[in-house]
């Protein structure tokens, strides 16, 4: 059953009115956010990286030597200790490269730490492709504990010839308060660990 | 004339004459404009020598966020409305709003969103202290807890404004007087019916960018928080999507205004109506698609900073048509000095010095050295201040006789004129340069090479707000003992609400007129 419009034509233009209002605050809060991800993530823009990359098997350019340098940088009041074992890399696009972070929790509590990754030039971020990576998921890092953290990656060969280096940086954050679930689900674990001998 | 006003306080609570509620919209925005001068006089005093003296830093930075929030919607945004409540349905010959029992709430829950807003200054934390802007996550993980009456202080404002807007344009719409068609309305009309549909479309994104912090903050979303998977640079976007069309809508009516004005004192009628109005559309809809240029330095690849670059340099265009519009309809014309023309010819000239620097900012590898520098300070008040207030201002002195029956003085009103164009001027100009020296906006404390400039501009600013103190005795003192004026007013003004008598009656236009 179609409304009838209000017989009032002040009426009925209010109505309409009213709903472009309601429009406009739903565009905001459920559309942009997500159309903005999307535009990001397809463009590579804010040099935010894509998910996990299927290696297919492809040529590894002997020709060109790129440059990747690894940044980390602690978000605030995240005590983590957290850096990656090199600085920087040289790789043929198209090999696959493994490097590691290393991270070492010093507080007395357990924890959970995700990294962001970012990547400059912009528009090299489309032909970056980690196959494995710690930012994936969150990791959890019990009172003193330290981990190393492996990054598999490789270069597309399809790089625009004019990028020599790409620069990638991980921020870490605190993000103990939004996963309770996984330092109750690793209390659990330690308990039956110790209650075991 | 059976029918008037109620007696007594109640008057005024429940009232819905379009008159009665224009008046306490005006009222309204000079106290938020007087408050919102004491917040900027406190910036000027701090900012009058180098080093630390009178503020903390935290205060400091709580001045210049309610400086501007209170400005925009407070004094200009209610200022705008009040005079279209006043004259749009005595310009378009209706006997009152559209909707005013509607009409009488968006005004009333003014008052309150104000009283939040400013309240938060004597809680703990203090007030909001990130900018008018309030860019995320200085304003979400970083906001002191007032952040919240923040929030649902600019829900309360956004509702007041599309219950306005949508009362606008049903009025114009639906209830114009036989014979007036749309391009026979006056351009002020023209210009808020605009107005009204950019604010219906972007208020409602203030609104949502401001539910999302919330969220945010309150129920662990993540839209603007990295650690969640969320970005901040969408916070400017979503802020700016709404920013850009706001600063038109403080100007758009402005352009109105003295679109009346020039004409009457021109002793001419407006050059290129047509024009005008053509040219008001095509602002509203580039406001739309040029707002990153406020996030030039956010990171932006080479075609986005070209695109929004060209885009912003074209709204020079149809700016130009009408500034030049004026202009040709001042030419040769048997121009007078009233206060409203001095108000108005002042608007042309220094709304075009800010649209120059406008222009410059828009450039964008310039933008990398401007951003965030006083230079930006200069540009903005050089638009916002002889563009909205000085028309605003111009609107009072022009339409005041009509309202309260009685005359201003020429001479007290060609002294506030000069007074505020002064002061204006030694605020605001050495702001060009001071920024181009690179002295970054919003810091309570600068290098000594910026001293000179400053103890100027801090001068003027004082000078411009004992000005408005002028104003306000000059206003009471008109309409207290001003002499009578006539019905006309003016010499031979054009428009509908000079064939009502003066002061115009309680109730206009219950027959509607005939137009011809």
């Amino acid at each position: 059953m179609k409304l009838p419009m209000p017989q009032n034509p002040i009426h009925a233009l209010c109505l309409k009115l009213g709903a472009l209002g309601f429009a406009m605050f739903a565009f905001a809060v459920w559309i942009m956010p997500p159309i903005y991800d999307v535009f990001c993530e397809v463009t590579g823009l804010n040099g935010k990286t894509g998910g996990r990359y299927e290696a297919r098997v492809a040529g590894v350019d002997n020709e060109r030597l790129i440059t990747v340098q690894f940044l980390a940088t602690n978000n605030e009041g995240m005590p983590w200790s957290f850096a990656p074992e090199v600085q920087s890399v040289r790789v043929h696009p198209g090999e696959q490269t493994v490097i590691h972070y290393r991270a070492h929790n010093p507080t007395g509590k357990d924890m959970v730490g995700q990294a962001i990754p970012s990547l400059v030039p912009f528009k090299a971020t489309s032909y970056f492709h980690k196959t494995e990576c710690f930012c994936f998921e969150q990791q959890l890092l019990k009172a003193g504990e330290s981990a190393d953290l492996p990054m598999y990656f490789i270069v597309d060969p399809d790089l625009p010839s004019q990028v020599h280096t790409i620069t990638l940086s991980y921020a870490l954050f605190d993000v103990t308060d939004r996963y309770p679930e996984l330092l109750v689900s690793s209390a659990q674990l330690s308990n039956e660990a110790t209650a075991q001998p | 004339m059976a029918h008037g006003p109620a007696k007594g306080l109640t008057r005024w609570l429940y009232t819905t004459n379009h008159k009665d509620i224009g008046s306490m919209y005006l009222w309204f925005s000079f106290a938020m404009f007087i408050l919102g001068g004491i917040f900027a006089l406190v910036i000027r005093a701090e900012l009058f020598q180098p080093g630390l003296q009178i503020v903390e830093p935290n205060l400091f930075n709580q001045m210049t966020t309610l400086h501007g929030l209170v400005m925009v919607f407070g004094a200009v945004m209610p200022a705008f409305v009040g005079l279209a409540n006043w004259m749009i349905p005595m310009m378009v010959g209706a006997p009152d709003m559209a909707l005013p029992r509607m009409n009488n709430w968006s005004f009333w829950i003014l008052p309150f969103a104000f009283t939040m807003l400013v309240s938060t200054l004597f809680m703990e934390g203090g007030a909001p202290n990130f900018g008018w802007t309030f860019y995320a996550p200085l304003s979400t993980t970083y906001a002191p807890p007032s952040v919240t009456f923040f929030i649902f202080a600019v829900h309360i404002m956004g509702a007041s404004s599309i219950m306005g807007s949508i009362n606008i344009i049903a009025t114009i719409l639906n209830m114009r007087a036989p014979g007036m068609t749309m391009m026979k309305m006056p351009l002020f009309v023209w210009t808020w019916l605009i107005t009204a549909y950019l604010l219906i479309a972007v208020m409602p994104v203030l609104a949502g960018v401001v539910t999302m912090m919330l969220m945010d903050i309150h129920f662990g979303t993540s839209f603007f928080n990295a650690a969640g998977g969320g970005d901040p640079v969408l916070f400017q976007h979503v802020f700016w999507f709404f920013g850009h069309p706001e600063v038109y809508i403080m100007i758009l009516p402005a352009f109105g205004i003295v679109s009346a004005i020039i004409p009457t004192f021109a002793r001419k009628p407006l050059f290129g109506y047509s024009s005008m109005v053509y040219a008001t559309a095509a602002i509203a809809f580039l406001s739309f698609i040029v707002w990153a240029h406020h996030m030039f330095t956010a990171g932006m690849p080479l075609a986005g900073e070209l695109f929004f670059m060209y885009a912003t340099m074209l709204i020079a265009v149809p700016t130009g048509v009408k500034v030049f519009n004026w202009t040709a309809t001042m030419f040769k014309g048997s121009m007078t000095f009233e206060t409203p023309m001095l108000f108005s010819i002042a608007f042309v000239i220094l709304f075009t010095i800010g649209g120059f620097s406008g222009l410059m900012l828009a450039i964008a590898p310039a933008d990398f050295q401007y951003h965030d520098t006083y230079f930006v300070v200069a540009h903005f008040h050089y638009v916002l201040v002889p563009g909205a207030i000085f028309s605003i201002t111009a609107g009072v002195y022009y339409w005041l006789p009509k309202w309260c029956g009685k005359m201003y003085s020429e001479v007290m009103g060609k002294t506030h004129f000069w007074l505020a164009f002064i002061g204006l001027n030694l605020t605001f100009f050495p702001m060009h340069f001071s920024g181009l020296a690179g002295m970054p906006r919003r810091i309570p404390d600068y290098h000594m090479m910026f001293a000179d400039w400053n103890m100027i501009s801090s001068i003027g600013a004082f000078l411009f707000g004992g000005a408005q103190i002028l104003f306000l005795y000059i206003v009471i003192s008109t309409i207290i003992s001003g002499k009578k004026a006539t019905d006309k007013v003016w010499e031979n003004p054009e428009g509908l609400e000079w064939t009502v008598p003066s002061p115009a009656p309680y109730h206009t236009f219950s027959t509607p007129p005939e137009v011809k």
